[in-house]
This record gives structure tokens, C-alpha cells and sequence, in this order.
């Protein structure tokens, strides 16, 4: 699915990825923790296109070189990312900014686009499967969001879209243990075989819902670690320091 | 066609010009042109001394300079002041009668004149260059006693209702423009609506300037009789020419006792390429007057088009207790200039009105909203909300807002808000993670931004403002 080979990045020549390697197989679910500065967004923005970084290294995304893909292409080829930081559109609709972006992505597939009522009756669904307030698809995107209810709309896009890859930027942070649950059923329920995750997370809390396949630990930007469920244990106890 | 017009035709698709024979009244500027214009029209005399009158004025005027875009001096002895296809010498008195290639103009403007293919419920006044053309659903219109015609017909059939009101909302000694326009106006649309009768179709006109050196100068005015309402927009486009042509238009609108008059715009002139070469000066004269007490005249424009823009639409609130609106959406892109706004001009007691000024901003474009809030000594009671948001997309544009009020009464209450923003990376970069490519981020954006604009629009006009919208900002990020 993802392949990630000697990958280093750096930002106005400070280096912050330093030939990281990993490999993602389709139905894995990996997570990726490490202390703060050690990579784990960067690594994120990277895989989705955002611009601004001096990039050296390999990746290929379903047999394609990624960094040949717009950030909308690779999009249109089921690659999502789940923001540390949703922004905020003024004035426009979150129930629009949804069905634009599902429609965006359906019409490059060449599948029939939704019409407003098509796309209400399943949005409803998924919010409702998810227990999120579908009052949030009536305000404006983000605007006013409370910190959970923009990693919610995250989660509830995550879904929408039903992604091939998804990565997801510290989805947990800043959540109660109710709007963990949803972030991780939401996780759960779209899990399969041809679909993988990327969990980027500071904690186990998150984990212990998810139960990824690996995980790895990021420091100075490599992989510094990897291995199952014990190893976030391990993590949880003993901190990054003996690693 | 050119390989290089095809691609120019792509960035704006009414770019095409109609190859008809013209008859032109001489080039320039004089008493004869004047006489000629309204010789041809069989102008009663009372209006020929009346334009003689703006055109002895206007040799004293000299035009605004007060305005932020700057241009090279107008040549006006260089321009012709009417043209008109030559088979209108007789206007036709039917649409079977009308040359085929200004049906297939209108056809291609998306604007179809026959029967069988017109707009539902919209009545539809065609002008191109100084002559209306057709207008359409005249009869069912005639049932209810509105009248919706050419200015040019009106003047010959309803004498008494132009000369009561034609100048009365914008004197002929107002400013340059409007005065030239006096002086030189060649058609455009006459409204009247009864006592109590509600307009039961949009009425719209479509302006088109074809003929190249050539001004428009056209002239509407809209009466709404005591109790009546009416909705009217209209909708304008040029072709693609590298010289910059002037469009001076002044719009007179009256409401009476309780009438309400909603008078919509979306103006898509040529704006020039993307070098800032062509392109039309689009300096219009708008004007409201609430005379009757309980009325309301309400102005929605969508500007996208245009090399200058230069325009206020605006409310003298006479009668007590009316109602002025002005909601607007500017948009500028490459070399595009604006400066457009409102004044609201409160006499009467109660009176309130309310603003809200979108203006976009992308290129090297520069966009200001020039606004005047003006409150009479006997408007007690009154009211103005003005709100001016600006948005930037890029860092070369530039967005200004100058708003000017004047209160001479203690007990009037006057409020302004005005935010700018900017499109941020991060706001594109979030769209594009959700599939969207970067135009129809920056669309989804902008549309958002002016939604509480967009929603004024008569709703068989709205998706189309909405996909302009779109289209004006092509090419803005990248």
C-alpha cells in the first residue's frame, strides 16, 4: 500500500526527517508515537502534499511515486488525512464542504455524484452510527468548533469518504474519553483488508481501543523502535528516554 | 478562429462578437450627435431640449478624480454614441421579423428570445448596444397593467409617466457620467408597476455591447406604484476587444407608498486579459428613491466583470419609515480595479437601511468599498447596519474600505463592522486533502464568504452567480 523508503525532510534546513523507512501492507493498521519534535506531523504533512518541505528519499502509494501526485490526486486515490488541525472555513457549510469534497472524490473515480438529498440520508447514517450531533452539519466549517467536535467532523469525514489509506495526526489529543470512543469505532469500523491506517499518537490511551498491528517509535526522525502492542506499554511506563 | 482567441475565449466565453451591419450616428461628441440620436428615436422635443440642457451642462463638469483607480484620459470626440444593427431602422415588430444573427447572439448568451424556448417567469428586455432588441413576455405582463418596455418605446407610448419621472431621481446636472448619460442615453428598460400589483414574473434585461468604439449609455427607470412590488435584474457581457470601452449607465428607480422595488445585478463585462489590456470602464449611476412612506428599495450586485468598475448604487430614504438595502459582492482579479459601494441617504423619520459589501480581491487586482452613510436632521428613529468584508487571495491585491458617515441627529443609531481576511495555505491545503483541486477550493471559499450576498439573488439567478463567482477567480492561486 504505503511504501516509505530512506525518507528525509527538512524546513528552512533544519533537518527533521532523517531517512525514515516503513512499509505499509494493505489491512495494517500501524501506529506511530514519539515525543514532541520528533517528526510525527511532519511525517503526516509529507504523506498528504503539503508544500514547504526540502524532500529527499523514496515513496510509493499503491505502486505510484507519491510525490508525483497533487495533494488532491492522491486524495482521489484514497489517501486521507485526519488534521491535528481542522481549520476553520468561514461561511461555509459544513454539510456542503462534505458533500463537495465526497463528490470531488466520487466524480474521480467516475462514480455519479450525490445530489443534496442522496448525500443528507447517508451523512445522517454515518453521523448517526458515529453518535455525532448532526446539528454540526448546519454551522459553518469548523467555526465555533469546540476542540472534540472538529476531531469528530474529522472522523465523521474519514468515514464519508471510506479511504483507502488514512493517516491520522494526533486524533486523540485534547479528548474525553467519550469522544476517543467515537474517533476509535470510527477506526474499527472501517478496518479490512484493503484498508490501512497510520495512527499518529502521543498516547496508549487511544491504542488500547484501536489495538494497531505495529508500532513504531519516532525520535530524531527515524525509526527508532518497532514492534506490537507491548511495546506502547512498555512506552506508557518507562517514557522515550531508555529507548 | 486564431488558435490565441480560442484560448482567450476559454478564460471568458461571451467574448465573441456579432459581425452585423451598424448604423453608427457620427463619431464624437456635439449638439448634432445629440440631435441625430434623438432624431432617429422620433424624440418628442420637450426630451431634446432636455439632453441639450445635460449637454450644455456638461461642458462646465469635469469627472470625478476622487475615485482610487486611475485611467488615461477618455477621448470623447473618439467614440461613437449610438450604433444600432441596420435592420432597425423600423424596430421589428416581431421576433419573426428579427435579424437571425442577434436571435443566435442572444441563443449563444444563453439568453433565448423565442417562445418556445424562453426563460420560465422571467421576462426578458434585450438591448444591444443602443437599441433594445425584443423583450419578451410583454402581453401577459399587459394583463396586470405593468408596463415593461424599452425606454426609447416608452417615451413614445407613456410620455407623461417618463417626463414626470425621467431626471427626478438623478438630476441632469448631477455629476460627469450621469450627466453625459443625459446628454447622449440611447435605450435601455422602462418598469412601471400599479397600485397594488405585485409583479408576478422576474423582469430582467440583457445588456450587451457589441460594436467596438462605441459607448453604452443606457438609461432604466422603474416606477413602483403606491402598494406594488417588483423584482428586476440584470445582466450584462461584452466582447473581447483590446481597446477599453465605456459603459455610463444611469438607473432611476421610484417607489411610492408601500411599494418595494428588488433591483439585481450581475455585471460580467469583458474585464480585460490577463495583462490588464481591454476591458470595459463600467461607471454607472444608480439611484433609489423611497418617496412614499413604508417603501423599500433594495440593491443586490454581483461585480465580476469590467477593467474599472466605478458604481454606488444607492437610497435617498425620503418617505418615513422606508427601507434601503444594499448587498454587494466585487470581485477583481489580474488588473481588475473597483471602487464601489452605497450611500444611503436618510430623510425620513424611521427610516432604515443596511449594508452589506463583499469584496474579493486576487492578482493584482484592487478593490474598495467607498460608502456613505448619510443621516438628515429630521430622521429621527434611524437606523444604518453596514458590514464591509474583504478577502485577499494572493499578496500582490489590494482591499480598501472608506466609509463616510454623516449624522445630524442625535437620535439616529449607526453601526459599521469591517473584517479582512485572507485565503490561507492551510485553508487550501485542507481542501485539496479532501479532493478538492485548487479552484474549486478557492470557490467553495469565496462562495462561502458571500453567501449572505448570494442569498439576496432571485433564485433562478443565484447558481449561475455562484458558478461566475467560481470562474472570475480561475488562475488566481497557483
Amino acid at each position: 500500500m504505503l511504501n516509505i523508503h530512506n525518507l528525509s525532510a527538512k524546513i528552512d534546513k533544519k533537518s527533521i526527517l532523517n531517512g525514515l523507512s516503513l512499509k505499509i501492507k494493505p489491512g495494517e493498521v500501524h501506529a506511530i508515537m514519539g515525543p514532541n519534535g520528533s517528526g510525527k506531523s511532519t511525517l503526516a504533512n509529507i504523506l498528504s502534499g503539503k508544500k514547504g518541505y526540502d524532500i529527499s528519499g523514496k515513496v510509493s502509494y499503491e505502486n505510484n511515486d507519491l510525490f508525483n501526485l497533487a495533494i488532491e490526486e492522491r486524495a482521489h486515490k484514497g489517501l486521507f488525512l485526519a488534521f491535528q488541525y481542522p481549520l476553520e472555513i468561514p461561511g461555509v457549510n459544513t454539510s456542503n464542504f462534505l458533500k463537495t469534497s465526497l463528490n470531488a472524490i466520487r466524480k474521480s473515480k467516475g462514480q455519479k455524484e450525490l445530489d443534496a438529498l442522496e448525500f443528507l440520508k447517508i451523512v445522517k447514517k454515518k453521523a448517526s452510527e458515529l453518535k455525532i450531533d448532526e446539528k454540526i452539519l448546519n454551522r459553518q466549517l469548523n467555526v465555533g468548533f469546540s476542540g472534540g467536535e472538529k476531531k469528530k467532523n474529522e472522523i465523521l469525514q474519514m468515514s464519508l469518504i471510506e479511504p483507502k489509506m488514512a493517516i491520522l495526526d494526533e486524533t486523540d489529543s485534547g479528548l474525553d474519553i467519550d469522544a476517543l470512543k467515537i474517533v476509535a469505532k470510527g477506526v474499527n469500523a472501517l478496518r479490512g483488508k484493503e484498508r490501512s491506517f497510520l495512527i499518529i499518537t502521543h498516547y496508549q490511551r487511544l491504542l488500547d481501543y484501536i489495538k494497531p498491528d505495529f508500532v513504531h517509535v519516532l525520535m530524531n526522525g527515524k525509526i527508532a523502535k518497532s514492534g506490537c502492542m507491548e511495546l506502547a506499554e512498555e512506552l506508557e511506563k518507562t517514557g522515550y528516554e531508555k529507548i | 478562429m486564431r488558435e490565441k482567441e480560442l484560448e482567450k475565449l476559454k478564460e471568458y466565453k461571451y467574448g465573441f462578437s456579432t459581425d452585423i451591419e451598424t448604423i453608427k450616428a457620427p463619431k464624437g461628441l456635439n449638439e448634432e450627435v445629440i440631435k441625430f440620436i434623438s432624431k432617429i428615436k422620433k424624440e418628442p422635443k420637450w426630451l431634446l431640449d432636455w439632453r441639450l440642457k445635460a449637454y450644455k451642462r456638461l461642458k462646465v463638469l469635469k469627472e470625478p478624480n476622487w475615485q482610487k483607480p486611475k485611467y488615461p484620459k477618455i477621448n470623447y470626440q473618439d467614440l461613437y454614441y449610438y450604433s444600432a444593427p441596420k435592420s432597425f431602422k423600423e424596430k421589428p415588430k416581431s421576433l419573426d421579423e428579427l435579424d437571425p444573427k442577434l436571435l443566435e447572439t442572444y441563443k449563444k448568451l444563453g439568453i433565448p428570445l423565442q417562445e418556445q424556448k424562453r426563460l420560465n417567469n422571467i421576462a426578458v428586455d434585450a438591448v444591444f448596444d443602443s437599441v433594445s432588441v425584443a423583450t419578451t413576455f410583454k402581453e401577459k405582463l399587459t394583463e396586470k397593467g405593468i408596463i415593461f418596455c424599452s425606454i426609447s418605446e416608452a417615451i413614445q407610448k407613456h410620455p407623461d409617466l417618463v417626463k414626470k419621472y425621467l431626471g427626478s431621481v438623478i438630476p441632469i446636472t448631477d455629476h460627469y457620467f450621469a450627466t453625459l448619460n443625459s446628454a447622449v442615453f440611447t435605450d435601455g428598460s422602462f418598469v412601471y408597476i400599479p397600485e397594488n400589483v405585485r409583479c408576478p414574473m422576474e423582469l430582467s434585461t440583457y445588456f450587451r455591447i457589441n460594436a467596438s468604439q462605441t459607448g453604452q449609455f443606457e438609461r432604466t427607470l422603474i416606477i413602483a406604484d403606491k402598494g406594488s412590488y417588483v423584482s428586476y435584474l440584470e445582466g450584462c457581457t461584452a466582447p473581447m476587444r483590446d481597446e477599453n470601452q465605456l459603459h455610463a449607465a444611469n438607473v432611476e428607480l421610484v417607489a411610492l407608498d408601500d411599494a418595494e422595488i428588488k433591483y439585481s445585478t450581475v455585471q460580467n463585462w469583458y474585464p480585460g486579459d490577463k495583462d490588464g489590456k481591454g476591458g470595459i470602464y463600467n461607471f454607472v449611476t444608480k439611484r433609489g428613491l423611497c418617496k412614499g412612506k413604508n417603501s423599500k428599495i433594495s440593491w443586490t450586485q454581483v461585480e465580476t466583470g469590467s477593467a474599472i468598475t466605478w458604481k454606488y448604487p444607492s437610497c435617498i430614504l425620503m418617505g418615513d419609515n422606508s427601507i434601503g438595502e444594499f448587498y454587494s459582492i466585487a470581485i477583481t482579479n489580474n488588473y481588475q480595479k473597483a471602487d464601489t459601494g452605497t450611500k444611503m441617504t436618510h430623510l425620513g423619520k424611521n427610516t432604515k437601511s443596511k449594508i452589506i459589501s463583499k469584496g474579493i480581491s486576487a492578482g493584482f487586482a484592487d478593490n474598495t468599498y467607498r460608502g456613505l452613510v448619510d443621516i438628515g436632521r429630521n430622521a429621527i428613529n434611524s437606523r444604518n447596519y453596514t458590514q464591509c468584508d474583504s478577502l485577499l487571495i494572493g499578496n500582490k491585491c489590494g482591499a480598501h474600505t472608506v466609509p463616510y458617515i454623516r449624522n445630524k441627529n442625535s437620535l439616529a443609531n449607526v453601526e459599521h463592522e469591517a473584517t479582512t481576511s485572507k485565503i490561507s495555505d492551510e485553508q487550501l491545503f485542507y481542501c485539496n486533502q479532501r479532493g478538492l483541486n485548487q479552484e474549486e477550493a478557492v470557490s467553495l471559499i469565496v462562495n462561502g464568504f458571500c453567501k449572505e450576498v448570494l442569498q439576496q439573488l432571485p433564485m433562478e439567478f443565484a447558481v449561475e452567480a455562484q458558478k461566475l463567482v467560481g470562474i472570475s477567480l480561475e488562475g488566481s492561486v497557483g
